[in-house]
């Protein structure tokens, strides 16, 4: 009885392992599949046409499939919104771990916690018919539907990541390091500015890189507020296009294994490194520079 | 030295000088911190507060109970409903018995080697891509490789997929809270590891596990773009009667009646109203999580 036992636990443990590596092969499959519906692009344009070819017409004749103005698209409205969303998150979070009476506290963390809750569709809808006709009306420009626009609702919606675990680094400063600096005579605010803030620097910049990677791959707010049009930004206020638009938009067109559909493939991959990379780093930096205390990180 | 400054401790006679000014400097910032919470707060009362105005008329009986009529111009939005039931449920029933494996694991057995180093960059890494690659992803291997089609199918193994990282991390954290000692009394009486995961630690577990599913649901009720090529479809008469049809969902459906529609002007209160519906089942759900889980840390206090 005690071997058949044994015996099961040992098969137990392998078993909870291979489920545990299913995240892993679903990564790969992705990638596989990511890979295999969108290299067949580059019989017909070369990686470097593809990435830095300036117009992007997959429907004209003959097609051009240059992604640079849907890259740049991306870029610019995700440095945008961090420059949004990283003042935002960062102290939101510091008061929230720092400043805040307990009470306030238990009511303003749920209330960020909603705001990561709603739907990105519902967030595109009101960039669409309230934000708009506002930012129109108030800048005077042709539409209200660009980069602004976008980069505003995306700001918002990375708000949460970069609070939640901004908040978690920041209150995981152990104490006696918070009361060493009390004892010496600083103030509340410049213990939390020379003590606190560098000691979970590494969990902060971890929550920037993780909300700037939510930022770039969010697909519904800029496919209905970005404005959709492909070409590269020379005002916050032009309509754009990102990565992720781009392929919400035209999938449903694109023939079946036609230029188009390993076009917008393609597109995917880069925007699977695009985050792959952000995801990297970030995860690099919170184990490199492991911070002291009892971080979830 | 005079007589009052004895009384005073060193370091405030050390920093009285600037004491002024840098109590001015933290006053300064300080209302900075509270002011971006405020503007936080306000976002989120001024989203919900445009919705509910102009959507409140739109909901009655009827739009929730009829399916669209006059090409989607009229009627209600029963099939989106319960589409959007279908697929989350679906996408749970999928992610929830994964994740919770992949979690015990995670917390029971792993200990700290390479090999957890790598499942953990896998899961967070799952977490980071973007919806619109899971779409992509979808379309390429469940749609088109499986051979299952457009399909309820396809469409929740697509979200079950987005939200494992979701339930994976809910659950871990759950089982972290379980007290070691209650591990190490049930072992110590003789049960197996087995045993005591199963009889002691889920059990104790479970409501934290709980929150994390509902919070599972409500992401996967709220996503659309891993839908769009996978699932969701512009119009069915019909509701579903096999996991292999084509259905409407909430957020495809708001997104459709705002973009593509031919009459897009006359549809908004209808596309208040559906947001409205999809913004309600959301937090309700999300209410009931953060509910739950503040009752359970006062349980634990006590």
């Amino acid at each position: 009885m005690a071997i058949n036992r044994q015996f099961k636990e040992r098969w137990m443990r392998r078993f909870f392992f291979v489920i545990a590596s299913t995240s892993i092969f679903i990564l790969l499959l992705i990638m596989i599949f990511l890979f295999a519906e969108g290299l067949p692009i580059f019989k017909k344009v070369s990686l470097t046409d593809f990435i830095f070819g300036k117009y992007w017409y997959p429907t004209s004749e003959p097609p051009e499939f240059g992604i640079f103005p849907l890259i740049a698209a991306s870029i610019s409205v995700t440095v945008l919104s961090a420059v949004i969303s990283i003042p935002l998150g960062v102290m939101t979070a510091i008061y929230l771990a720092e400043i805040a009476a307990f009470k306030v506290r238990e009511i303003v963390k749920p209330m960020v916690e909603l705001l990561a809750a709603i739907p990105s569709v519902v967030i595109g809808f009101f960039g669409m018919v309230i934000v708009s006709p506002f930012l129109q009306d108030m800048f005077d420009v042709a539409t209200g539907l660009n980069l602004f626009n976008a980069a505003l609702m995306l700001g918002f919606m990375s708000v949460p990541t970069i609070c939640s675990i901004s908040e978690d680094a920041v209150s995981s400063v152990p104490r006696a390091m918070k009361e060493a600096s009390f004892a010496l005579g600083a103030t509340h605010f410049e213990t939390i500015f020379k003590v606190v803030l560098p000691a979970s620097l590494s969990g902060i910049t971890t929550s920037i890189i993780l909300g700037m990677s939510r930022a770039i791959g969010e697909t519904m707010v800029v496919l209905m507020v970005a404005g959709g049009a492909a070409m590269i930004p020379l005002s916050i206020f032009d309509p754009v296009r990102p990565m992720p638009a781009s392929i919400a938009a035209e999938m449903a067109e694109a023939p079946f294994r036609g230029d188009h559909y390993y076009a917008l493939f393609a597109t995917g991959v880069v925007l699977f490194c695009f985050t792959l990379m952000f995801n990297i780093i970030a995860d690099h930096i919170a184990y490199k520079y492991k911070q002291t205390g009892d971080s979830t990180l | 030295m005079t007589k009052t400054d004895v009384k005073k401790p060193i370091t405030e006679q050390l920093a009285l000088p600037h004491i002024k000014y840098r109590k001015f400097k933290q006053t300064i910032f300080f209302a900075l911190f509270r002011f971006a919470a405020l503007i936080n707060g306000t976002a989120l009362a001024i989203i919900l507060f445009f919705l509910l105005k102009n959507g409140y008329k739109a909901i009655n009986w009827t739009f929730l109970t009829q399916p669209p009529i006059d090409s989607m111009t009229k009627g209600g939005i029963l099939p989106c409903i319960v589409g959007t039931l279908y697929l989350s449920l679906g996408a749970i029933a999928i992610s929830l018995p994964i994740g919770i494996a992949s979690a015990i694991y995670l917390n029971e057995y792993a200990g700290s080697g390479r090999v957890l180093r790598i499942i953990r960059l896998g899961i967070n890494n799952l977490a980071g891509v973007p919806s619109v690659v899971f779409g992509l992803f979808g379309l390429a291997f469940f749609v088109i490789y499986l051979k299952m089609g457009v399909s309820i199918l396809a469409g929740a193994l697509t979200l079950g997929l987005l939200s494992l990282p979701v339930i994976i991390g809910a659950t871990e954290e759950a089982l972290k809270t379980v007290p070691e000692t209650y591990r190490e009394a049930s072992l110590g009486l003789g049960a197996t590891k087995l045993q005591t995961i199963f009889r002691v630690v889920l059990p104790c577990a479970m409501p934290g596990i709980l929150t994390g599913a509902i919070l599972g649901i409500s992401r996967a009720a709220g996503e659309t773009a891993p839908i769009m090529f996978t699932a969701a479809v512009f119009f069915t008469p019909d509701l579903p009667s096999s996991i292999f049809d084509e259905i409407m969902a909430l957020p495809y459906h708001i997104y459709v009646l705002s973009t593509a529609g031919t009459e897009i002007e006359a549809t908004r209160p209808l596309q208040y109203g559906t947001s409205l519906v999809l913004i309600v089942l959301v937090f309700g759900m999300n209410l009931a999580a953060i509910l739950l889980r503040a009752r359970l840390r006062k349980r634990m206090h006590i």
